[in-house]
């Protein structure tokens, strides 16, 4: 074995520097991340594609770091647009990152040759870095020992020990860090083959050094993969004189295999080779016959019968506690923001401002705050199974499932969410790594019945279903209640199946997912993560949400109603004119107003009339606001509320024909409209945020507004012709 | 024969990779010579669950398909 002298750099963390985290995915390589920067984070999605940045900073004996978390990787042959960005921050071609100064190798003792496969890469890159051993603790449990001297003296880089799972785990890397230093590793250190390695160096000499901006270290990795791909097809680069570059790259393949050799798998095999023959010194492992607590809990959490009924649960105790768990921080962060609407009202004098800032700015930031409990918990729940390596075994058995209806066993767990809101659900759809998976349940996720659908279809129920008895304890409400939510995930199951036909395929994800080991995750690391997300949510979506807001106030209080100008106060003008019948004036001949009336002709078909027209505008700040929008046009007091509406709609006539106005048939309409329509600019904006791009949004709304139109339609003639004979 | 036949409970040497993404499987640790056991199917048959090099990854039909092994 080659004992070489450690190549150690102490003083490079003198002067403020960049530290980048890389490692395989799984490794605990966030946990670190989260423990050295704690709250002093910053996640954003690169320009273009919809990768995080994760960036946060850190002080070591004095100076502050910045820390790089660059995303989880397998291998350096970038097939993904993350690993891409990995490699290309490690080379210092990426426009949109920092080259980092230094690198932590997050290496799983558990699982030591997958994960130094990537580490034998990177340290072909020959920038400083210090090997930081994970999981010891499972290492342990199956007999591994891993002897971290003879690994550093194989390597020539400085290896710690640590566990992640305990607090202090930044303390020991930074106590490493100062006291041990970190080392440039030498590069080919896996002994390619002499074929190999003349091969690359041809491909370097006479074509990347020529024909690339490439750094001169970057060159032999790019050589490796351009030899085992045979082509420049996949390359993210545009290259110059492309042609020459082929020629070359066929002779070498040619040359390789008169040497006897296979060229797309040369390097992978004979980096595992190396890894393998010198892993013989530094790691002893006892044969034990026992199981493992993974092997235990996985014979039942992934059995045939026992995985799908315990993820079921799973789901449901999730869910159940989410929603209980929420609804008091939401009841009471819509009193305080009722509250200091009100405060603010009565300090300012009435008027526009005062209007802007109560309904506009305030009833706008309400409206986004509101959202942060369900996020927050649902992200607990998730982070806290994704530690535990439940994550993984969920995806794995409903992956069979969810693949029949074009979807990924990791779409279940967002697909549910959406039932509580959509919003979180599509920011939990990041754990998907396919895109085209990843979007697909994006675009059907809204489908599902959120709960702020709930107070329409109870108004609407209430009013129009008849409470008759079908079988036993189950009434006609009930069974249409029930109704809305399998139609939800009939339409989300429906439409992912056409999704999955309509869009390009691309090139394909190979699907080769891991189990981690279970264990025990770190409890600050997933509180940190879940208030990341509910910050990224606020930041990010909610100034988008906020700007709508103001613009619906604008559509509803302009232009101003003016009691005394108008031909309409000479006929209210001896009648005591109340608040209620003030605002309702107001709402009615307002621009909201003026566009219920306006896309009347429109919506007829589907038995609404302008008054639903004005709601339809109103509901897309969320979709409880139509039930409040109803009140204020039939000038309901607050203290009646839903039995007064429920009245109202029942008793509106027909001017013409002085019949009921509306009826079964326009409840099931707009129940229908609304189980499908895109009634919410809280969930526009977070798809804009998760894709990056206004294109998936735009998309979203008018695929899903045209589907509700037709469906609506299609329910109104059907329920006239067959329900109301 | 290939991997997607393979029992459950049995170990089996990888021979071959093939198709469009033999690199990234064998990135994952299949490269021919190593030895692997099959440790279970997921309820409707796929994906599998191998134990290659200490650690346990599943693969649908398509990838499994591409992997030749032979029983040890």
């Amino acid at each position: 074995m080659n004992n070489q002298t450690l190549n150690i750099q102490k003083d490079l963390l003198r002067q403020p520097s960049t530290i980048a985290l890389v490692g395989n995915p799984n490794t605990g390589k966030s946990t670190i991340f989260n423990a050295l920067t704690g709250l002093r984070q910053k996640i954003a999605n690169y320009p273009g594609i919809t990768v995080e940045r994760k960036m946060g900073t850190t002080i070591i004996n004095g100076v502050l770091h910045k820390v790089i978390d660059l995303p989880g990787a397998y291998s350096l042959n970038h097939k993904k647009a993350d690993e891409r960005i990995t490699y290309e921050t490690l080379i210092g071609s990426f426009d949109h990152e920092e080259k980092p100064d230094m690198l932590l190798m997050v290496v799983d003792a558990s699982n030591l040759e997958r994960n130094l496969f990537l580490a034998s890469q990177v340290m072909d890159l020959q920038i400083p870095m210090l090997m930081v051993l994970t999981m010891s603790d499972i290492a342990d449990e199956r007999g591994i020992q891993i002897q971290s001297q003879q690994l550093s003296d194989t390597w020539g880089v400085p290896v710690i020990s640590i566990n992640a799972r305990t607090k202090q785990c930044d303390t020991q890397i930074k106590q490493a860090l100062i006291e041990q230093g970190v080392a440039t590793p030498k590069p080919f250190q896996w002994k390619p083959s002499t074929p190999l390695r003349q091969a690359v160096e041809r491909l370097d000499k006479e074509w990347l050094s020529k024909h690339t901006q490439l750094p001169e270290r970057a060159r032999p990795i790019e050589a490796l993969r351009l030899l085992a791909e045979g082509s420049l097809e996949d390359s993210f680069y545009q290259y110059s004189e492309e042609g020459k570059a082929k020629k070359l790259i066929e002779e070498l393949q040619n040359f390789l295999e008169d040497q006897g050799e296979n060229p797309t798998a040369a390097e992978v095999v004979q980096r595992y080779r190396f890894i393998g023959d010198s892993s013989e010194s530094s790691v002893t492992k006892e044969v034990r016959e026992q199981q493992t607590w993974t092997d235990r809990l996985d014979n039942v959490l992934t059995h045939r019968v026992a995985g799908p009924v315990t993820f079921i649960l799973v789901l449901l105790i999730m869910f159940q506690s989410i929603f209980s768990w929420a609804t008091p921080f939401m009841d009471m962060i819509d009193m305080l923001f009722i509250e200091l609407g009100a405060f603010v009202g009565n300090q300012l004098p009435a008027g526009l401002l005062n209007s802007l800032l109560v309904d506009g700015v305030i009833a706008g930031l309400g409206g986004v705050v509101i959202f942060l409990p369900q996020i927050i918990f649902l992200f607990l729940f998730i982070y806290f199974l994704e530690g535990t390596g439940y994550m993984a075994r969920a995806a794995f058995v409903m992956d069979g499932f969810m693949t029949k209806v074009g979807l990924h066993g990791r779409s279940v767990v967002p697909l549910m969410s959406g039932f509580a809101c959509a919003i979180p659900g599509i920011m939990a759809t990041r754990t998907i790594e396919n895109w085209r998976d990843r979007l697909i349940t994006i675009m059907v996720l809204p489908f599902m019945a959120c709960s702020a659908r709930l107070p329409v279809y109870a108004v609407m129920i209430a009013a129009f279903v008849p409470d008759n008895r079908v079988i036993g304890f189950l009434t006609l409400q009930g069974v249409v209640f029930f109704g809305l939510y399998l139609f939800g995930i009939l339409m989300a199951v429906g439409s992912a199946a056409v999704m999955k036909r309509i869009f390009p395929t691309g090139k394909p994800t190979p699907f080769l997912m891991e189990l981690p080991p279970y264990k025990w995750p770190n409890v600050s690391s997933v509180v940190i993560q879940s208030l990341e997300r509910g910050k990224i949510f606020v930041t990010e979506a909610g100034k988008i949400i906020v700007a709508i807001s103001i613009v619906l106030w604008f559509l509803a209080s302009f232009p101003t109603y003016d009691p005394t100008g108008s031909d309409l106060a000479a006929v209210d003008a001896n009648e005591q004119m109340s608040e209620q019948m003030l605002s309702t004036l107001q709402l009615n001949q307002s621009y909201a107003g003026t566009f219920g009336q306006w896309i009347e002709p429109a919506i007829e078909p589907l038995g609404f009339d302008w008054k639903i027209g004005i709601g339809l505008l109103t509901s897309f700040a969320a979709r409880e606001v139509m039930v409040g929008t109803l009140n204020t046009i039939y000038s309901i007091e607050e203290t009646e509320e839903q039995l007064g509406l429920i009245e109202r709609l029942r008793s509106e006539k027909d001017p013409e024909t002085g019949l009921p106005k509306y009826t079964l048939a326009t409840a099931l309409s707009l129940m229908i409209f609304f189980a499908i329509a895109m009634q919410c600019m809280s969930t526009l904006a977070i798809v804009k945020r998760e894709t990056n791009s206004w294109k998936w949004p735009l998309v979203m709304f008018g695929y899903m507004t045209v589907l509700a139109y037709f469906s609506a339609w299609i329910t109104y003639e059907w329920a006239n012709a067959f329900l109301l004979g | 024969m290939l991997l997607s036949d393979a029992r459950v409970q049995q170990k089996y040497e990888v021979k071959q990779i093939q198709g469009e993404e033999l690199v990234r499987i064998m990135e994952m640790g299949l490269t021919p010579g190593s030895v692997c056991e099959v440790i279970r199917r997921a309820p409707m048959g796929y994906p599998i669950e191998i134990k290659i090099r200490g650690y346990l990854l599943s693969l649908r039909k398509k990838e499994s398909d591409a992997v030749e092994v032979s029983p040890i």
